[in-house]
């Protein structure tokens, strides 16, 4: 359903290319033999149950865990496609908090939760050298307000926010300093059915404004449907189905996709 | 492959679809087999069949939103004839947006998106600037019959036959080579079946190549310049 409107189709160079990503935890398969690419503006749905694996590849997509083999080729800023599992642990800091993103399920592992909501929106821009302290909270208030977050509580501190602000709050972390690609787990996994309604909502706009491209893990596949281009279903660790959006939820192949899609109540 | 003026506009050849149903024993239902459909610029092709024929299953595949077993869907896109089903995935969205227009039998909606907007949606998606994509749709729903307001509300609380009629607008706001129609006036009344034939034949004198499902017997002759059996 989403229109995909900031597909680039004159840019075909990945963004990020995935190939033979392979991660064991000693005998049991974490993931295997991945590969697929991104491209600019592009979101990626990863769907499976738990314990599939889909958390394994984003860890290691995000440079949180170092796979057995394989490599993760990002097309840097400046250097252009780099395999980001070759960086120094400086380099790939830098890339985390500038032109990449990651949300995580639960807010309180993405914010600070004892900083005012605004000062964990400057804390990004701050980091890669923003002084302005006028600016900083312009830029703050305005990224509140496209979360629609409530600017009174510019200077209160996210542990007094709801679950739902709180998982806005950190979108709005994120996204601040423009990445071009962010990854997120779960991102409506704790909340409520009519929050989820709305922060997806919110997400899809967002990312289409933006135009910034998306790996995102769910086991939701509403949240695939509403948000993503494509989708990977991952079982045991393989990737067992891949396709547009549509197709893969309208026709799946594999058996697991077909359970999987049958299960939506 | 270069095209020239006189390729049809969606042509399917050798198309075959199985349904495997793995969670069911894996019992295959065979749908279709060695489909040939060639639709030319301005004309308007009905499928027709009894119900459960693979009418709608074959409509899905011309979206390419089923995946069909065998064969091609060729399709002009940018001046060349493209293989629907041989295309990568952005491609297939490329191709959609600026050449297929599907108008299914429910629309999706999405939270908080309002009426005007879900219309609007795929003419600013393939690039006309919003407020003269708003314009249009704002005709379009006109046109259907959708009082102003509703506009600026989301569709989810709208009868089935609003909800259609919003379908369809979303169908026609951009001019697109090819329209395919899932059983667009299935729940409209004689006025706006009227409009919808009216839009039809629009198309068809702008030189869309259109492919529908009609079981309203007066539309269907009203539009129809041929049918095709689905057996």
């Amino acid at each position: 359903m989403r229109a995909a409107a900031q597909f680039q189709p004159a840019r075909r160079q990945p963004l990020l290319s995935v190939r033979q990503l392979t991660k064991m935890y000693g005998k049991t398969v974490g993931c295997r033999d991945l590969s697929f690419d991104l491209f600019p503006g592009e979101i990626i749905a990863i769907v499976g149950e738990s314990g599939s694996g889909k958390s394994t590849l984003l860890s290691c997509l995000s440079g949180r865990l170092m796979p057995d083999q394989g490599s993760v080729i990002y097309d840097l800023n400046h250097k252009g496609p780099t395999d980001i599992l070759t960086l120094s642990e400086p380099e790939r800091r830098k890339l985390m908090r500038t032109d990449w993103g990651l949300v995580h399920q639960n807010p309180r592992d993405g914010l600070r939760m004892e900083v005012t909501a605004g000062g964990n929106i400057g804390e990004r821009p701050m980091a890669v050298g923003a002084r302005h302290y006028g600016r900083i909270r312009e830029e703050a208030q305005n990224w509140l307000a496209q979360v629609e977050i409530d600017l009174l509580r510019t200077d209160h501190r996210p542990k007094t926010f709801s679950g739902g602000m709180q998982q806005r709050l950190q979108i709005a972390r994120i996204l601040v300093t423009k990445p071009r690609l962010v990854f997120m787990d779960e991102p409506t996994g704790g909340l409520d059915v009519s929050v989820q309604a709305r922060l997806l909502d919110l997400l899809r706009c967002l990312v289409m404004n933006i135009g910034v491209a998306v790996v995102i893990v769910t086991h939701d596949l509403s949240v695939a449907r509403l948000l993503a281009d494509r989708i990977i279903v991952m079982w045991r660790g393989n990737m067992v189905e891949t396709g547009l959006a549509d197709q893969v939820l309208d026709d799946p192949h594999h058996p697991y996709t077909q359970l999987l899609v049958s299960s939506v109540l | 492959m270069i095209s020239s003026a006189t390729d049809p506009a969606l042509r399917a050849v050798g198309l075959a679809k199985t349904f495997t149903l793995h969670a069911q024993g894996g019992i295959v239902l065979p749908v279709f087999d060695n489909i040939e459909l060639t639709v030319n610029a301005g004309e308007c092709v009905c499928l027709v069949g009894p119900s459960g024929a693979g009418k709608s299953t074959l409509l899905r595949s011309l979206y390419a939103n089923y995946k069909p077993d065998a064969g091609k869907i060729l399709v002009v896109h940018r001046n060349e004839t493209v293989d629907l089903l041989a295309a990568e995935p952005w491609e297939v969205v490329e191709i959609r947006r600026s050449a297929i227009g599907y108008v299914s039998q429910f629309l999706r909606v999405i939270p908080r998106v309002p009426a005007l907007d879900v219309v609007a949606g795929p003419a600013i998606a393939k690039g006309i600037p919003a407020d003269q994509a708003k314009a249009l749709s704002k005709t379009l729903l006109t046109r259907l019959n959708i009082p102003e307001r509703l506009w600026p509300l989301a569709p989810a609380t709208f009868s089935g036959g609003e909800q259609q009629r919003v379908n369809i607008a979303r169908g026609f706001v951009v001019d697109y080579p090819i329209i395919l129609l899932d059983e667009p006036t299935a729940s409209l009344d004689a006025a706006n079946r009227a409009t919808v034939v009216d839009l039809i034949t629009e198309a068809k004198a702008r030189g869309a190549a259109i492919v529908g499902i009609f079981h309203d017997e007066e539309v269907r002759r009203a539009v129809a310049d041929r049918l095709f059996a689905v057996a």
